[in-house]
């Protein structure tokens, strides 16, 4: 028997492609801009596979829906509020610390919340994320690198490092809030219980601040959330507008 | 009519498709790669071809869809399904001995491990939990292609394309591209 409808697998797959979007869509800015070549070319690459992974979990929402939505026009064909991401993932690139800093907040979730996933009870989002573990890996990977190197840099990386640390932190608990879709998917065995997540989550991210001489704030402070309801802060509307701009521009034009 | 099956079997398709080149690495196959996984050919000549993307993102996969519809196309396989398979995810493990040593001639150096522990899927349970994210994880042996000196060291864990990794040769001093173990 199943405890879960296939609407709330269709609402599931929208926060877990709009998370890899819109990530995806941030790093993208930095195009051209990162701050050295090498890092350059890892965003991008990163940025990649997020987008890669988001026509993935699309797709597959797509097909559920049966409303002929495809991956393009759930991309882009919503509006803010319909958008189901986490608030941390649409917050500003910032200086290249707080761009670090959300990624590997990021990292460290999706890299334990795919690695989970590929045991649900879903056969499409196991393979889904079977296939996602080892990209997700090598970002985790990458990321912690770089937030030991700019936390134990210089006095000014690591000020600007723990600076973005404490910035960002009110919204690195949304992902681990679980509202009534996530519990059902929970108890059908599709999605993995967020308790058990946060707990690996804050052993990973204090292991690696300890390397990086960071402070960790407060486990129980306040946190954001609203981004996985359609409750966005204003940034996410400037990040649409050029994301969307061409499919709002000239509805329906294709390559 | 003449039976489409009798000019050709899934051995055949399968050397049809060694010949065709991956479109970002054309030194190398799509067979060489590990991506294509399976070729049925149906007594009705109905041919069946199983492939799997390297990267999630990986743009060429649309090229390489059509590369391989036009290839069989030209020998005469005019019904032809693809299909894309996403389990088992598509591992380094696959490449050919042939395709990494193409990729070592065309100054890209393979994949150095057989058996890539990255996921942290095929940890243990008495091991340390998640050993693929913890920074102690040791860096592969990467001997450079032109030289092929072992003192070389990881410039950036992302290249030119998702499968590639950035080195550089501390005795010849050439940089260079590693097809990361994936």
């Amino acid at each position: 028997m199943t405890t879960h409808t296939t609407q709330q697998t269709f609402e599931y797959l929208l926060r877990l492609g709009d998370n890899a979007l819109i990530l995806s869509q941030r790093l993208s800015q930095l195009c051209g801009k990162g701050p050295a070549l090498e890092e350059d070319m890892a965003l991008t690459n990163v940025a990649l596979d997020l987008l890669g992974q988001t026509r993935l979990w699309f797709s597959y929402a797509g097909e559920l829906e049966q409303a002929g939505r495809d991956e393009d026009r759930l991309a882009f064909h919503r509006d803010a509020h319909q958008f189901r991401n986490c608030l941390l993932l649409e917050q500003p690139n910032g200086n290249y610390a707080d761009t670090m800093m959300r990624q590997f907040y990021f990292d460290t979730w999706h890299y334990f919340l795919i690695e989970a996933l590929t045991r649900s009870s879903d056969a499409r989002i196991a393979a889904i994320a079977e296939k996602s573990l080892k990209e997700v890996t090598y970002h985790l990977r990458r990321s912690g690198d770089l937030i030991v190197r700019l936390g134990d840099g210089t006095e000014f990386s690591h000020q600007r490092c723990q600076a973005a640390a404490d910035a960002l932190w009110m919204y690195s608990g949304e992902m681990f809030i679980y509202d009534e879709l996530d519990q059902a998917l929970v108890a059908a065995g599709v999605a993995p219980d967020g308790a058990a997540l946060r707990t690996q989550w804050l052993a990973h991210v204090q292991a690696i601040f300890t390397e990086a001489t960071l402070t960790m704030p407060a486990a129980d402070a306040w946190m954001q959330r609203g981004g996985k309801q359609g409750r966005h802060s204003e940034h996410l509307g400037y990040l649409l507008a050029e994301m969307q701009f061409l499919q709002r521009a000239y509805p329906d034009s294709t390559w | 009519m003449n039976s489409a099956a009798s000019r050709y079997d899934a051995a055949q398709v399968w050397d049809w498709l060694g010949a065709v080149a991956d479109p970002e690495i054309p030194v190398i196959s799509i067979v060489d790669l590990g991506i294509v996984r399976d070729v049925q050919v149906g007594a009705d000549g109905l041919c069946t071809v199983v492939i799997t993307p390297t990267y999630s993102g990986c743009p060429a996969m649309q090229v390489i869809a059509d590369a391989i519809s036009e290839a069989l196309a030209a020998h005469g396989v005019t019904r032809l399904t693809l299909q894309n398979q996403l389990s088992p995810a598509w591992t380094t493990d696959w490449m050919s001995a042939s395709g990494k040593d193409k990729l070592r001639g065309y100054g890209i150096a393979p994949p150095a491990q057989q058996v890539i522990d990255i996921s942290g899927l095929q940890r243990s349970a008495g091991s340390t939990a998640h050993a693929a994210i913890s920074r102690q994880l040791p860096a592969p042996q990467v001997a450079c292609p032109h030289c092929g000196s072992a003192h070389t060291s990881l410039t950036s864990q992302f290249g030119s394309t998702p499968c590639k990794a950035l080195y550089k040769c501390l005795d010849c001093h050439e940089p260079f591209d590693y097809f990361k173990c994936h």
